[in-house]
């Protein structure tokens, strides 16, 4: 029977496989030389003590030194934090400021670029301004605060407000995501909105029912980039020790990373100290490696929910 | 039918895979080209026979007078050897120097205001080993005091020599010091700040009369170690800050006299003041009696348009006590330079470290434009070196026999660190246990200490 037949693979004809490979190899070039070579690299170093011009065979020594180092656990923690509530803040501040642009009736340009300016400014720039301004003791912010009656805390000096300064800096820079957002509000169907209308919804309803299903492909999006990102995150946490620290670079000082109290120290700031300042290449490399399964995971697992929320829908 | 030869074939997949092992090889090799060794020739250096060359010289300065005052300092050596041409770029860090040298396009000589990064390159050899020239052209480091031979070396190997030096003391403001003479122990310090200090009624700091904090400006735990004769190493390499009680006394001095401040005001006080490069210094604005600090203060000072009229005075930092005998001394360290691995002149090259590093005038001229301390006792001695009673304070404390620097180590920059963020919750009241966390930084030490192949 016809349907028993199985249809035979596409033959190759001689030179096809060759040919395909030409094709491939522009993207195939740079995988092996910026991936797959820089990841097995790292996975290599990881067994050695290198120090960038002596190789040494260590075997696990620089995974078991994991356990030993107390800053990588804080630094995990401190990135954790950022992606479980620097993340979602900066997403629905976006999504907020997004939703807030679409209902203006007038002077929806100027909002606009309001909004989207901080997003130009910038890191360094940003994260210096924003130390200086939440100074305690002579920043306009607490001295703002202060005459409604409340005392400002210690922003970046406090461990327990050093993460949350960070992410009020991260909301302030929300700029590009809230246009992606903009883009996707804007190409929502109206007539859905209008049917749902018909249909008894209110604003919330319509939001949970239509907005978000129609935009859950750039919020994935917006996810998974912030996710990466917050796990990457290194120069504001690295400008905003250092400046509110106080710290200088002169013979026999040091630079503590993670000031306050280790509260701003990053996964990638202790690689690359651990990589770059301490010369101590193998166990940055394991470092990496973490840092890499740690996306990877989170990745993953973000893609599987946005996925099961979308067969819901 | 001939079957296709590989000739034949599209060389595409050949020429990516070639490319690629070509890629590799060069990435693997980068850096490991031979290259002249220093001290090869039997001959002694210091001759004018060195052939024509042309040397590049990476270093960290990068202010127009800095830059002008090292140019002149090469000057003299190419009137020396006028065959030899210098070609000096300023600004350069520590990382573009190893990575300069992995890469095998090293300078000819390299400078660092720094000395964390001198034990990973004696041990790694990045930088060469001078001690053959050094006895080739026999040269007595004993013109050097022992504290800056010390961070100019590590196990053995001779891989800088020291350029400048900088020293640490105290200096006070004595118009806010209401005529009293500066302090010469940790008690009278501790008195004479209570004394000095002016606080609002609710506790709020108007002028200090000494910062305790570790996280002021210079004073660091290396810095202030100096007053308690803090050891950091034992002699098999192993961190001693858990066994020296003198740290333990200088942290109790320490926290008490934070706390007679309040960790929280004093914190508000330190995070209000100035800039430490800036003219708002608080010691420029009379917010601090008391400060330790380096002697280039003194220029800092001398070119402030308001500061410079202070009425200020130096002196070495008051010590523990019970060791009078530390009186005097201090902390010293410095800008180190060097010839790195693969430099293409090697030979022209120590001649410039070595007039750079020995000879006085070279050495007198250095010192009176930048205003740090010359390293060699020729040069402080010279009658050419400009100086005068608050300067002479640091020219002491650099040639007292007692004044010590942060020994080599190739985890300086972690240790460090490891040490400092326990200062950190120590003096904020978040440590109970003041031996057991000594230890915790031992344990943190010892286990990199490890790991790097102590």
């Amino acid at each position: 029977m016809a349907s028993h037949v199985r249809a035979a693979p596409p033959r190759w004809r001689r030179g096809e496989g060759l040919r395909a490979l030409l094709w491939l190899s522009p993207w195939l070039t740079g995988f092996t030389i910026f991936f797959a070579y820089p990841l097995a690299s790292t996975v290599y170093f990881s067994f050695h003590r290198y120090d960038l011009f002596t190789l040494e065979f260590v075997g696990l020594d620089n995974y078991r030194y994991l356990f030993d180092d107390e800053r990588v656990w804080l630094s995990a923690r401190n990135t954790l934090w950022l992606v479980v509530f620097m993340v979602p803040a900066q997403v629905v501040f976006a999504l907020a400021l997004a939703q807030l642009v679409t209902r203006l009736k007038a002077g929806v340009g100027l909002f606009r670029t309001i909004f989207y300016l901080p997003s130009l400014v910038p890191l360094v720039a940003g994260t210096v301004a924003f130390v200086f301004l939440m100074n305690p003791a002579t920043g306009p912010w607490n001295q703002l605060l202060a005459l409604f009656g409340v005392t400002g805390p210690d922003w970046f000096g406090d461990p327990a407000w050093a993460k949350p300064s960070l992410t009020l800096l991260a909301m302030w820079g929300v700029g590009n995501l809230m246009v992606i957002f903009l883009a996707a509000l804007l190409d929502v169907p109206r007539h859905l909105y209008e049917a749902a209308a018909l249909d008894g919804a209110g604003p919330w309803r319509q939001f949970r029912s239509v907005t978000l299903p129609m935009i859950s492909p750039v919020l994935m999006f917006s996810a998974i980039t912030g996710v990466i990102y917050a796990l990457q995150y290194f120069t504001q946490a690295m400008i905003a020790s250092r400046v509110a620290s106080g710290a200088t670079d002169s013979a026999g000082t040091s630079f503590l990373p993670g000031y306050p109290d280790g509260a701003l120290l990053t996964l990638p700031q202790h690689l690359f100290q651990t990589g770059f300042r301490d010369w101590s290449m193998g166990y940055a490399s394991v470092l990496a490696l973490m840092l890499f399964a740690t996306s990877m995971v989170f990745t993953l697992i973000l893609l599987r929910q946005f996925r099961r929320a979308e067969e819901l829908t | 039918m001939r079957p296709p030869s590989h000739a034949s074939r599209p060389p595409t997949l050949r020429l990516v895979v070639a490319g690629l092992a070509a890629l590799a090889l060069t990435a693997c090799t980068a850096g490991k080209e031979a290259a002249p060794a220093l001290g090869a020739q039997p001959e002694p250096s210091g001759s004018a026979s060195l052939p024509p060359a042309t040397l590049e010289l990476w270093h960290g300065f990068s202010t127009p007078a800095e830059t002008k005052a090292f140019e002149d300092a090469i000057a003299a050596f190419t009137r020396k050897f006028p065959q030899i041409k210098v070609t000096a770029k300023k600004g350069v860090q520590d990382d573009q120097i190893t990575q300069a040298v992995r890469s095998g396009k090293a300078p000819d000589v390299a400078a660092s205001f720094t000395t964390d990064n001198v034990a990973q390159w004696c041990k790694s050899g990045a930088f060469q080993d001078l001690a053959p020239v050094i006895r080739q052209d026999g040269i007595d480091l004993s013109v050097l005091p022992a504290a800056s031979r010390s961070y100019t070396e590590f196990a053995g190997k001779r891989c800088t020599m020291p350029l400048l030096a900088d020293a640490y003391g105290l200096y006070y403001n004595k118009d806010l010091m209401q005529g009293h003479e500066p302090p010469k122990t940790l008690s009278e310090l501790t008195e004479l700040t209570k004394k000095l200090t002016v606080r609002d009624a609710d506790g709020t700091i108007k002028v200090a009369g000494f910062i305790p904090s570790f996280q002021y400006y210079e004073n660091s735990p290396s810095h202030l170690g100096t007053m308690v004769g803090a050891k950091w190493y034992n002699d098999d390499g192993t961190s001693a800050i858990g066994s020296d009680p003198a740290w333990k006394q200088l942290l109790t001095w320490q926290k008490e006299l934070v706390d007679w401040y309040g960790y929280d005001n004093l914190e508000k006080f330190r995070k209000g003041l100035g800039d430490e490069w800036s003219a708002e210094h608080p010691f420029f604005k009379g917010k601090v009696a008391m400060i330790l600090d380096g002697e280039w203060r003194n220029a800092m000072i001398a070119n402030d348009p308001e500061a410079k009229d202070m009425d200020y005075g130096t002196a070495p930092l008051p010590v523990a006590d019970d060791k009078p005998e530390l009186y005097g001394s201090g902390f010293t360290a410095g800008t180190v330079i060097g010839v790195p691995r693969g430099a293409k002149h090697p030979q022209h090259a120590w001649e410039l470290v070595k007039h750079l590093t020995t000879d006085t005038d070279s050495l007198v001229t250095l010192s009176n434009s930048l205003r740090n301390v010359p390293t060699t006792k020729a040069a402080m001695e010279h009658p050419r070196l400009v100086k005068d009673a608050n300067f002479q304070t640091f020219l002491d404390i650099f040639a007292h026999p007692g004044t010590s620097t942060l020994p080599a180590n190739v985890n300086s920059v972690f240790n460090q660190e490891a040490f400092s963020a326990f200062l950190v919750s120590w003096e904020k009241g978040a440590v109970s246990d003041l031996d057991a966390g000594l230890k915790s930084v031992d344990k943190r030490i010892d286990d990199k200490w490890k790991l790097s192949g102590g």
